[in-house]
């Protein structure tokens, strides 16, 4: 009975795809009616190429030194300068961009896993399980950001892998109660209560109901937090607790080549100006993903 | 009132002893026995087991942690191993440090951050707006420590106005005596050495202050438009208020609770950002104490200075939740 009952409230593959693909039309019609979204999209996917595509268009090899040629100028040769190695800052910074897309993106998804799974059964079981998943969210809170992921690579040792798992290690609490109060209010709906009543199993209302419903604040979460976290990479190599030299992770080189500063500026400024505008492109995108997908979440 | 913080502290209580499992953990998790750890790899192994039987390492670890917590609550954090100095007895001029930075910080921040924000809304769509809200934009972007190098760059290499590095100059002392040099120097009538310790304040300064400054600008922009779009602000309005007035003295109220949140959670990531303000410019604060601890791998400073921050953290924001009622009569505690 339940069966055929679940069976009539379905939809055709057919239809379930029209709707979706609908969805995403209505989506960019909103998305591209805001202008600094848009911008930060170009910036964002202008980067993702040249990450992509670093071996084909960076000028050098990333450690191709040069003692002869050190701390020049930005010219015609080397747009942006060479480092104390007399390393191409130009080639350099584009095959940073891969280390720091990488960083920002798989520890962000890393932590959007983790997240959503203990948020999901805090908020779906709710009880002693919800109020100890939430206590422990609370506690890693209360380390400013920066400062756990200093303590988790302090264990682990300075990496750039364990930067990024120290980084997607202090999100976990920011998409877990997210996403734990986004199933606290679905769960409440009637048609959760009308799937639980044909006799739908927890893990199929979960997945097939309240996790797609959770599903826009978390993209738009997700692309702030890779922000935050090509920031903190990049602070933490900054310290030498991320990357190591010789990789051109943005940070690590700003803290190589701080001591030329007052000689050779251009070391420091470019990776920096790197740094901002890939920070900038996911900012603007997720404030643009946000007024799109989720109104609410305006403030 | 009374009520609600009492219980609000007891909620603390969790958090608090999660934080110190947490931080007591740090030198456990490290592959390898503690001891060996703390000593490096030269150590000898009489001075292993010398350091295991002393720190109480051989004893099984709740045993260790019991002794740990008691051992903070009744304040003592342990020894250094750079200098075997107690730390409780040397942390208190770096956190002062950290807390004078801080505050300069916040005070920055809030002020220009709330005044942009509301010049902002009011001017909305207008060209200050769109400047207010790029600069806003770059300036949750920066990497602190890269606008920390091109401060010192431009003003202490380049122009020569500020000292680059440091709490005071190197010729001068100030005698502490609450360690917040800029309290100790007025005390003492030093106005000299006040506007010196003031000149080497700025620049770190203004780079901490800049991600919360650039945070709170954009929540008080958001948070006086909806207030400015309701009816009493229209009533006020329509009655002939001056604009000035109506803002700063009706709509500002109202939109400050959302900007006194982010005020609180920025003070925590302000003490994070800490450490890297303060490594650049050699500021002596907590944050740099746990820098050269990690480089020097001294675990027990780490893991009290982590704590140290950590609880700063949470207080700030108890204390953020209690004047929310303050502030704005209308929120019951329950």
């Amino acid at each position: 009975m339940s069966e055929s009952l679940q069976d009539s409230a379905k939809l055709s593959p057919e239809k379930e795809r029209s709707l979706f693909v609908q969805g995403l039309i209505d989506f960019w019609k909103q998305f591209r009616k805001n202008k600094p979204a848009i911008v930060g999209f170009l910036i964002v996917l202008f980067f993702i190429l040249i990450a992509i595509f670093a071996k084909q268009i960076a000028p050098q090899g990333i450690n191709d030194q040069n003692i002869a040629i050190r701390l020049q100028p930005p010219s015609a040769k080397h747009l942006l300068g060479t480092d104390d190695f007399g390393r191409d800052i130009l080639s350099r910074i584009v095959f940073g961009a891969q280390l720091s897309l990488r960083v920002g993106f798989f520890a962000v998804i890393g932590s959007i896993i983790v997240g959503t799974f203990f948020g999901v059964i805090a908020g779906y079981f709710g009880k002693l399980i919800d109020t100890v998943i939430s206590r422990f969210f609370d506690i890693l809170l209360a380390f400013p950001s920066i400062l756990l992921s200093i303590a988790i690579v302090t264990i682990l040792g300075p990496s750039l892998n364990n930067a990024l798992v120290a980084i997607a290690i202090v999100n976990v609490p920011v998409f877990g109660r997210l996403v734990r109060s986004r199933v606290l209010t679905v769960k409440e709906e009637e048609y959760i209560m009308a799937a639980r009543s044909i006799g739908m199993g927890n893990t199929r209302i979960i997945m097939k109901h309240i996790l797609p419903n959770s599903f826009a604040p978390i993209i738009v979460q997700g692309t702030l937090n890779i922000a935050t976290a090509i920031l903190d990479a990049a602070g933490l190599g900054f310290l030498g607790m991320g990357a190591q030299p010789p990789q051109p992770e943005w940070g690590t080189m700003l803290s190589e080549s701080r001591q030329y500063i007052t000689n050779a500026p251009w070391t420091v400024i470019f990776p920096g100006l790197a740094i901002i505008l890939v920070v900038i492109g996911f900012n603007l995108m997720g404030d643009g993903l946000r007024d799109a997908l989720d109104p609410r979440m305006k403030n | 009132m009374l009520s609600y913080s009492i219980k609000r502290l007891l909620m603390l209580v969790p958090v608090l002893l999660g934080m110190t499992i947490i931080v007591f953990s740090i030198i456990h998790a490290i592959p390898g026995n503690p001891a060996q750890t703390i000593l490096g790899t030269k150590a000898t192994p009489e001075a292993i087991h010398h350091l295991n039987a002393s720190l109480g390492l051989d004893k099984p670890l709740y045993v260790q942690y019991f002794t740990y917590l008691k051992d903070v609550l009744t304040g003592n954090l342990g020894t250094s191993i750079q200098d075997n100095n107690a730390i409780a007895s040397e942390i208190w001029p770096h956190l002062a440090a950290t807390i004078e930075l801080s505050f300069a910080a916040m005070l920055i921040a809030v002020i220009i951050g709330v005044n942009a924000g509301i010049i902002s809304a009011w001017k909305k769509n207008s060209v200050v707006d769109y400047i207010a809200m790029i600069v806003a934009l770059i300036g949750v972007s920066m990497p602190i420590f890269w606008l920390g190098l091109l401060e010192q760059w431009i003003f202490s290499v380049k122009l020569n106005w500020l000292p680059s590095i440091g709490q005071t100059d190197i010729t001068s002392t100030v005698a502490p005596i609450t360690n917040l040099y800029l309290v100790d120097t007025l005390l003492e009538g030093q106005f000299g050495q006040f506007w010196m310790v003031v000149r080497h304040l700025i620049m770190p300064a203004v780079a901490l202050a800049t991600i919360p400054m650039a945070i709170i600008a954009r929540m008080t922009r958001s948070s006086m438009l909806e207030v400015l779009g309701s009816d009493y602000i229209r009533t006020a309005k329509a009655k002939g208020q001056r604009m000035g007035w109506i803002v700063y003295k009706y709509a500002l109220k109202n939109a400050f609770i959302p900007i006194l949140t982010v005020i609180g959670l920025q003070t925590g990531l302000m003490l994070g950002g800490a450490i890297l303000t303060e490594t650049i410019f050699g500021w002596p604060g907590i944050g740099l104490y746990v820098y050269n601890a990690i480089q020097a791998r001294d675990y027990p400073v780490i893991q009290s200075g982590i704590l140290i921050i950590a609880f700063m953290f949470i207080m700030v924001n108890f204390i953020v939740d209690l004047l929310y009622g303050l502030i704005d009569p209308r929120i019951k505690y329950r």
